[in-house]
């Protein structure tokens, strides 16, 4: 039996037990769940160490004699005395080391990147000389400072601040709005590739 | 309560009570056959394309050939209807431009959907895997092959996704690090966009575009007006934009008639629950 049939078949039986959620719960929507989780997992772990340990590690060691790979494979080695209480506390060199790294490198390229870059880009001319783009500055602008005032919680939002926190809530609204407009989008595309799957390659239909 | 002494405004009232409490199970009825009927049969729908698409492919499209691009896959089967589409256009595209492609990914099971797409589109411009396109496959800790990259690619990869060697592969002959790549698009479901905003971007001068999910797309938009992206395209609505620019109409485009007639019925639930809901709360006063 051509193993492409076979595997369109539980695929498209695996899609309609999901599916069937959507009218209620169900054993057979729970054998589907339960089986993704499992396969999941186990795919994972063999993805991981044939994709990750084996070339990031062994492959170093034992092909390339790279020796000083020991020292993180050791560290990493460290993580699974989390499982044995009188050594635990071994484990939080490794922690330590991977958190101090990630730190170091993530908060220069973060600020440089998510902050200096985004603040470079709100401090836009409010007249350009075009209408359009004038509109469209005004609004970064005013929509940047009314959004912080909102999240000025150090007084009370009354008065003018009040009134320039709501400003703020509606930017956030809108902002809500289009994500959610977004989601809706993606969701239904995602139905529409599941119907496309059972239609066309399932069924032939088309 | 009385709602006056005709008969008819109390069926109303019912009505729009019912409708305010209605099954969710009839709305996906609903939604379930207005995607599938347009799925069936299908009807092309005029693609209007917005700028941070067109900025995109403008991108791509000025780079003189030969020029080497990266094509990062971080994406899986989960969101394989909305960027795969993307990925296959795009390197339809690239690969009639005669640039060259450089696949990568930091989530594992997108690798094989990717290289899908660029063996469709390699065939169709006969092209060929080591000299005018190669796969290095998933990597783990993506923060550290990104820093790697910078300075030197064969580090962090050195055999590719099939487990051929790097040295064997002509065109890596010629791609060391960041600065030999021309741009690098991301094809991203989760956070990767800032690692390759913040690393890629900011930290190497890399220009970087990005084909996101529909979900994400609208927290980029910032990236892209402050210029660190250079291109954005959003979901499957953007891959039906790109498909329209390189003239070659596939499954995004197809999807985009159920697409749109799901989002007129949404919106049509929208409009009529808020109606119903502000009518019965009128009507209902402390309810």
């Amino acid at each position: 039996m051509d193993l492409t049939i076979l595997s369109t078949w539980i695929a498209a039986f695996l899609t309609l037990a999901i599916l069937s959620f959507l009218y209620k719960d169900n054993p057979v929507y729970k054998f589907a769940e339960h089986l993704y989780v499992g396969v999941s997992a186990a795919y994972w772990m063999v993805y991981y160490y044939n994709n990750a340990i084996v070339p990031n590690l062994i492959d170093r060691l034992v092909r390339d004699h790279r020796w000083l790979y020991i020292i993180p494979g050791i560290l990493g080695l460290l993580i699974f005395t989390r499982l044995i209480p009188r050594v635990v506390w071994l484990s939080r060199w490794a922690l330590a080391f991977y958190i101090g790294m990630g730190v170091g490198v993530v908060i220069p390229a973060t600020v440089q990147a998510m902050l200096v870059a985004q603040l470079r880009a709100t401090l836009v001319p409010i007249w350009t000389g075009n209408v359009g783009a004038s509109i469209v500055n005004i609004l970064v602008v005013v929509g940047v400072l009314s959004v912080l005032v909102y999240f000025f919680f150090s007084r009370e939002h009354k008065g003018a601040l009040g009134g320039v926190a709501r400003l703020g809530i509606y930017f956030l609204m809108i902002s809500f709005g289009a994500s959610f407009g977004y989601t809706v989008m993606a969701r239904i595309s995602l139905l529409i590739g599941r119907f496309q799957f059972l239609f066309y390659d399932w069924l032939h239909l088309r | 309560m009385e709602y006056g002494t005709a008969q008819e405004p109390r069926q109303k009232q019912g009505i729009l009570e019912r409708l305010t409490a209605i099954d969710r199970r009839i709305i996906f009825v609903i939604i379930g056959v207005v995607v599938a009927v347009p799925v069936l049969y299908p009807i092309t729908l005029p693609v209007l394309v917005s700028p941070p698409v067109q900025d995109l492919y403008d991108a791509i499209d000025e780079l003189p050939p030969g020029s080497v691009i990266i094509m990062a896959i971080d994406f899986d089967p989960t969101s394989e209807p909305e960027l795969y589409p993307a990925y296959l256009a795009i390197a339809r595209h690239v690969f009639s431009k005669g640039l060259r492609v450089v696949a990568l990914g930091y989530i594992a099971p997108g690798i094989p959907i990717g290289e899908r797409a660029l063996q469709i589109a390699a065939e169709e411009y006969d092209k060929e895997y080591g000299v005018d396109y190669v796969n290095l496959g998933y990597k783990t800790g993506m923060t550290v092959a990104l820093l790697m990259m910078g300075k030197e690619i064969w580090d962090p990869y050195p055999r590719d996704h099939y487990d051929t060697s790097v040295e064997e592969l002509p065109l890596m002959h010629e791609v060391h690090r960041l600065d030999d790549v021309a741009l690098a698009v991301d094809f991203a479901h989760g956070v990767s966009p800032d690692y390759w905003i913040a690393y890629a971007g900011a930290r190497f001068g890399l220009r970087v575009g990005l084909c996101a999910t529909g979900v994400m797309t609208s927290q980029y938009y910032p990236y892209y007006d402050s210029g660190q992206l250079f291109g954005l395209l959003g979901g499957l609505k953007g891959s039906s934009e790109y498909e329209a620019l390189i003239g070659a109409p596939g499954s995004a485009t197809a999807g985009m008639t159920a697409q749109s007639l799901a989002h007129l019925v949404i919106m049509a639930f929208i409009i009529v629950a808020n109606i119903s809901y502000f009518i019965v709360r009128r009507r209902s006063p402390g309810a």
